[in-house]
């Protein structure tokens, strides 16, 4: 792996996470976390419309001129996520129907059109590719995280359905708290604004910390 | 010329955006195209499941989606009902209600017999508050399946809190509240229309405008 690769993905997965640092499309991280399931459901939808918008607008970088860029980016966008929502419904009519509502709210995710004007339209295809990913990865482990929390507290099952978006493979992940009713405020809106923010501060710790051990440990280096 | 002078030229910008909008059109147009079977197919499945869900088995032996007619109701729509045949007689009725909820419509799949009795009453969607309104899903609790076999003259539809007979939920009284007048309204509905709803002859009028009428052949 290149430095430049490595970097991308540390940037998607933690440092540039879309969610945690860059703040971007809190909408969708807010509304659909009611459970791991949605969670993760949301997130992959969103990393497919990503990876896609990200390579074909930066194969496009050069024949799209500034004056228009976030028009053709938006067309781009919105078509691009109305054939996923008519994919998904023909052939994974199951996965549809626990998605079937979120899907159209992805047009309206701010991080996508981020990714295209940030990064996709001055890099080439390969790094845009990855840089897709990488943000993907990150944004669904993000709502997967807040998921999985708000679930565990508010109705305390962990990846409740998680069979029927993934296959009847996967129904060992899903667990139930014996004897615990739930917190229903964690269901609620207030719970998402209240998981984030706990998440967000204890990001800021975790850096915080690696920063002052950075520090200390170059201080001796140069001394 | 090079690309960059093009690009500078006020003619590219339109003509750029008119290419990308074409194009995004016509692969749209593809896909909807390519995917309308399978998505029609889909949605015709999810209505057998729900239908079989409403109708108790054996009660029926015709393909209630091959017998769907537009009913006029006195409202905006005409109202779909599937009908269930036993031997090609009219047994019952399937139709969609809509109530008002707390936060939304709930949408209402009811089946009514010949007599104006209900067979079955499912919830198919809502927007209720979850771990409050949502026991009116039967995969939350079996409240709704109290609505069964209940005529508009034998139960009083109604919370036990409006003097009623049906249970009302702690701290939610507008979603049940909804779902029985809804209910309620379609049991009216088929009292009024009851021969159009049915299928059966009517003096002079047409049964419904029937869109395709297929009577179950296997007896």
């Amino acid at each position: 792996m290149s430095g430049t690769i490595r970097t991308l993905v540390r940037d998607g997965l933690w440092d540039n996470n879309v969610v945690f640092a860059q703040m971007l499309a809190l909408c969708p991280a807010m509304a659909v976390t009611t459970s791991g399931t949605n969670g993760l459901g949301m997130g992959l939808a969103s990393t497919a419309v990503l990876v896609v918008a990200n390579v074909l607008v930066s194969l496009l970088r050069h024949i799209i001129s500034p004056q228009v860029r976030i028009p053709v980016f938006i067309v781009l966008i919105a078509s691009l996520v109305t054939v996923v929502d008519m994919v998904l419904n023909a052939w994974l009519h199951e996965l549809y129907k626990v998605l079937g509502l979120f899907i159209a709210l992805i047009v309206v995710n701010c991080a996508i059109l981020g990714r295209a004007e940030a990064f996709a339209s001055r890099s080439n295809p390969w790094h845009a590719l990855i840089d897709g990913l990488a943000m993907g990865i990150g944004f669904t482990g993000a709502l997967t995280l807040i998921g999985l929390i708000r679930e565990f507290l508010g109705s305390g099952t962990l990846f409740a359905q998680a069979s029927q978006l993934l296959g009847p493979a996967f129904s060992f992940l899903e667990i139930r708290v014996a004897g615990y009713g739930g917190a229903l405020l964690m269901i609620l809106p207030p719970g998402a604004f209240a998981v984030l923010g706990f998440l967000l501060a204890g990001k800021r710790v975790i850096d915080a910390r690696r920063e002052a051990r950075a520090a200390a440990a170059a201080t001796p280096a140069t001394a | 010329m090079s690309l960059e002078q093009l690009k500078e030229n006020t003619l590219y910008q339109p003509l750029l955006l008119g290419a990308v909008a074409l194009l995004a059109s016509a692969s749209l147009a593809w896909a909807a195209s390519a995917t309308r079977d399978a998505i029609a197919a889909a949605e015709a499945r999810d209505l057998r499941d729900s239908l079989a869900q409403v109708l108790p088995e054996g009660f029926a032996d015709n393909d209630l989606l091959a017998d769907s007619a537009q009913v006029e109701v006195g409202e905006a729509k005409p109202l779909t009902v599937y009908r269930a045949r036993l031997g090609g007689t009219p047994q019952g009725t399937v139709f969609k209600v809509v109530g008002k909820g707390y936060a939304g419509p709930i949408t209402i799949l009811m089946a009514v017999d010949r007599d104006g009795r209900t067979l079955g009453v499912r919830v198919l969607k809502h927007t209720e508050t979850p771990g409050l309104g949502d026991k009116i899903e039967i995969g939350k609790a079996d409240w709704i399946t109290t609505l069964s076999g209940k005529t508009l003259e034998s139960a009083r539809w109604a919370v036990k809190k409006d003097g009623g007979e049906f249970d009302q939920f702690a701290g939610a009284t507008i979603t049940p509240r909804a779902v029985l007048n809804a209910v309620r309204g379609g049991l009216e509905t088929f009292a009024r229309h009851r021969e159009a709803m049915l299928g059966l002859p009517q003096d002079g009028e047409p049964a419904g405008k029937a869109i395709a009428r297929k009577e179950g052949k296997s007896s």
